[in-house]
């Protein structure tokens, strides 16, 4: 296989890719398809540890775009393109469906409008449902609904593993995973561009800026001024998984003008997420949850669900979402300079990411880059499954009979086992940090945080981590 | 899928192998009372004083003083030298049906079926996230079991200077593991007016540890993109916030049951204590599956889960040999200030709870209690006991109390003046 990878030419790659989030990584995985040197480039230390790793993690049909737009159509064939995606690697979804609940005349009134715009996105499959149906499928709802709107393909999806299986499948295609890559200058050349970075330069022929938060700045040092990022802070409550039989679908409310508003959604981890606040800052790195978030999500939360504030809090978090002063995704190409925009991503990246990649490849050879499908491509990688609805390996008697590390639990509330914890470490793209390791095993992220497992992954994060190759990754493959 | 893992049975299951755990099984299998199995999930049987390298337990079950490591090993080797058979690394991962757990272990997933199952899975802290207290996501936040995990049984440096959120005795123990880890304790934080720890533990701390206290203070933020840097405090009078530069909090106290097993079960739960609803026998609303321990009263010492594992050891007993549940009972409630009694059913005929004391929580200290029982508007009985109520630890009144409570009346309400 590694012979007939594509290796840069004299050290140039053909497209370097900005930003190691789910934008970033389909990209990389999408052009290392085709017989071109491909790097992605990641600031941090780990791939998705931006906005990435802190959404709302839900599988979009796009029902609720806008018509017409760029968004609508890359979130409906992402739903479509990530959904087989994960058949075919092992990230976990859950389609839940989802209820949009009206509260008041004024929603219930805007549902046939909703649903109109879903027809016209190409969604037909969402009802409207009087207020039996919607406590019928929702009985631990608060009181006072009346109405509803469903979307029955509605999902819930890992970002995490989504991330990890673009990420590991990119490289296992040959594109190169520089991490700890922060890009501090570009010099754009007649033949290529030099990205000064952290860890050294890189050059590549061609530039895709998928920095996320950061991609005004990238954009501004190739010399553009067309958009700000502001950081749109989301905080959101993770629920004990015993709370999980009380939200078993997606409990949407009506969009409003200020935006998607609060939801309820399980996770595919079994636990209930109460979120997100959505606030415009202007740091980029203010990720601390509030007081005034809390406050706003626990109102928020009584109404919509009393019975869930009864139920212990495992994870409060913040995320930021990249908004920007553009109704759409901005994705641009700029041929002299050899360079794409893929800016404004919001929430809805995590769904459009693969169209986006198939997008913006399109984009690349209609500006001229060169590329050819490769004839044999390795398989998509088969994640670990941390999610609840298929076997996990603590229940799998035949893989413990073989490897009774996989029958040690190490994590109890989240049930993890050390065979996962010691994977997780040696795999194509290990874990580099706990948290890291959190987000490829859920160690730590259940109800304890660590009360009686903390000390004991940390020791086995030690012991796999030193005494093997799964060390900074950065500056080599080149 | 019809494969089933295998089958093993058991007369008794004990699932959790603390002092509860142990000593329920140490004394049925001394008392003869079938197979006794304990299974735990963690590496080592003891239960939490494996890590609580301090001394004080052992006096009110084995009558002396020994260190936590010490007496966690004592009760080991109790119920293994009576027959009890002890699995460690052994997770009960779910139920199969009211009398058959399943099980995950390095041996491999199976399922134990038992005549009689008792839960004692003991409880833990609150973390910083169930307190849902905002700010930063640092490195350096833990729980005391975290803590002490570290230290003791890891041997892993902590910090340099620590804020321990809390007044409890585990707070105290907190401390004194901090100290033996080279971090210094620099402020105790508590929401109540004084420490609400024991007095004698209150002077050593002051004495020995010199750990300042912040009373009527909460915690309102954690500080650090990366290590913790610092808390903000207020003071609940003033409003008044301040910062306090830390590279580690403790979390400590603020106890839940580990009570999983027992919501998965489908137990009727206590809405004060969070876990099991049980009788004086220490059974809860399945048949044949008893609870002791912290789980019941999160949390009291460990001598006096011990004492419970020795009581519900009889009681299991009782039903190995064909013992039927007792009369409907009347129902025990605690009102305001107190927030939760244990045991909290009362049935005619039935033993008096654990060492004839019922254990309750208080949300006020009363230095001079006055307790009233209540029932169907009239008072059965009034009180004056010669300790005082005070938050962070189980306060007990004698069931003697009750003694003129009527069968056939409504639910019993215990308060205090």
């Amino acid at each position: 296989m590694t012979a007939t990878l594509p290796r840069p030419h004299d050290g140039v790659f053909d497209v370097a890719v900005i930003g190691g989030g789910i934008v970033g990584a389909a990209i990389a995985r999408e052009l290392s398809g085709y017989d071109l040197a491909v790097a992605l480039l990641e600031a941090r230390d780990d791939v998705g540890d931006g906005t990435s790793k802190a959404n709302t993690a839900i599988l979009h049909t796009g029902f609720d775009a806008k018509p017409g737009t760029l968004e609508s159509e890359l979130v409906a064939r992402g739903y479509r393109l990530l959904g087989a995606y994960a058949e075919a690697t092992g990230i976990p979804v859950e389609r839940t469906g989802a209820i949009l609940v009206a509260w008041t005349r004024e929603e219930l009134d805007a549902l046939p409008g909703l649903k109109e715009k879903a027809e016209a996105n190409g969604y037909e499959h969402c009802r409207i449902v009087g207020p039996d149906e919607v406590y019928r499928d929702l009985p631990d709802l608060g009181e006072g609904a009346l109405g509803g709107l469903t979307v029955p393909d509605e999902a819930v999806i890992c970002t995490w593993t989504t991330n990890l299986a673009l990420a590991t499948d990119a490289q296992r295609r040959g594109a190169a995973l520089l991490l700890r890559h922060a890009v501090t200058g570009i010099d754009p050349g007649d033949e290529a561009t030099v990205l000064h970075t952290a860890a050294g330069d890189v050059r590549a022929r061609w530039v895709v800026n998928a920095a996320g938060l950061g991609a005004d700045h990238v954009d501004r040092l190739l010399g553009h001024d067309r958009f700000t990022v502001t950081p749109r802070r989301g905080e959101l409550f993770v629920f004990d998984k015993l709370a999980r039989p009380l939200a078993d679908k997606i409990i949407l409310p009506v969009p409003s003008s200020r935006g998607k508003g609060v939801l309820i959604a399980p996770t595919v981890y079994g636990n209930v997420m109460l979120g997100p606040t959505a606030e415009d800052l202007t740091d980029r790195t203010a990720t601390a949850t509030s007081e005034e978030g809390f406050d706003f999500l626990l109102t928020k939360g009584a109404r919509l669900m009393p019975r869930l504030l009864t139920e212990e809090v495992t994870a409060s978090y913040a995320g930021l979402r990249a908004a920007i002063d553009h109704p759409d995704y901005l994705i641009e190409t700029d041929p002299p300079q050899r360079y794409v925009l893929v800016g404004g991503i919001r929430s809805t990246g995590l769904t459009a990411g693969m169209a986006i990649a198939e997008h913006v490849r399109g984009l690349l050879a209609d500006a001229g880059l060169a590329m050819r499908a490769r004839e044999t491509l390795p398989e998509p990688p088969r994640m670990p499954n941390i999610g609840e609805a298929s076997p996990r390996p603590y229940q799998d008697a035949d893989l413990i009979a073989r490897d009774p590390a996989y029958g040690t639990l190490t994590c109890f509330c989240e049930r993890v086992t050390e065979g996962e914890i010691r994977d997780a470490c040696h795999t194509a793209v290990p874990a580099r940090t706990l948290d890291g390791l959190r987000r490829r095993t859920r160690a730590m992220n259940g109800r304890c945080q660590g009360f009686y497992c903390g000390a004991a992954v940390a020791a086995l994060y030690e012991q796999h981590h030193s005494h093997d190759g799964c060390h900074d990754h950065s500056g080599d493959d080149r | 899928m019809t494969h089933q893992p295998p089958l093993t049975t058991t007369d008794v299951l004990v699932i959790g192998a603390g002092p509860a755990g142990l000593t329920a099984a140490a004394d049925l299998a001394a008392g003869r009372a079938g197979e006794v199995l304990v299974v735990d999930r963690e590496p080592a049987a003891g239960g939490i004083p494996r890590h609580s390298d301090h001394t004080g337990y052992g006096l009110r079950d084995l009558h002396r003083v020994l260190s936590g490591p010490a007496y966690a090993r004592r009760l080991v080797d109790r119920a293994a030298a009576a027959g009890a058979g002890i699995r460690t690394r052994t997770t009960v991962t779910g139920w199969a049906d009211a009398a058959t757990v399943e099980i995950t272990s390095p041996e491999g997933r199976y399922r134990i079926r038992a005549r009689a199952i008792v839960l004692a899975t003991g409880a833990r802290e609150r973390p910083r996230t169930a307190r849902r207290i905002p700010g930063d996501r640092p490195e350096g936040v833990l729980t005391t079991g975290q803590l002490q995990n570290l230290v003791h049984l890891h041997h892993r440096p902590v910090g340099r200077r620590a804020v321990i959120v809390g007044g409890e005795p585990v707070s105290w123990s907190a401390a004194l593991t901090l100290r033996e880890a080279g971090c210094t304790p620099a402020l105790m934080v508590s929401e109540h007016p004084k420490a609400e720890s024991y007095a004698a533990f209150n002077a050593a701390g002051r004495t020995v540890l010199r750990v300042p206290v912040a009373t009527r203070t909460r915690v309102t933020r954690v500080i650090g993109k990366n290590r913790c840097e610092a808390v903000e405090i207020e003071h609940l009078d003033t409003g008044r916030r301040r910062t306090v530069a830390c590279d580690t909090v403790v979390f400590t106290g603020d106890w839940i049951p580990d009570h999983e097993l027992a919501r998965a079960a489908g137990l009727t739960l206590d809405p004060g204590t969070l876990g099991p609803l049980t009788d004086t026998a220490l059974r809860t609303s399945s048949p044949g599956v008893f609870a002791a321990g912290n789980l019941l009263h999160p949390v009291d010492t460990a001598d006096i889960a011990a004492l419970d594992g020795r009581h519900v050891a009889a009681q299991v007993r009782r039903h190995l040999d064909g013992e039927c549940r007792s009369a409907e009972g009347v129902r025990l409630i605690a009102d305001a200030p107190f927030r939760w009694i244990a045991p909290q059913v009362l049935r005619p005929g039935d033993p008096a709870p654990p060492s004839g004391r019922l254990l309750l929580w208080t949300d006020t200290f009363v230095r001079f209690p006055r307790i009233t029982v209540r029932q169907d508007s009239g008072t059965v009985t009034t009180r004056r006991l010669p300790w005082p109520a005070a938050p962070g630890r189980a306060f007990r009144i004698p069931s003697a109390l009750l003694d003129g409570v009527s069968p056939a009346g409504g639910p019993v309400h215990i308060g205090v003046r």
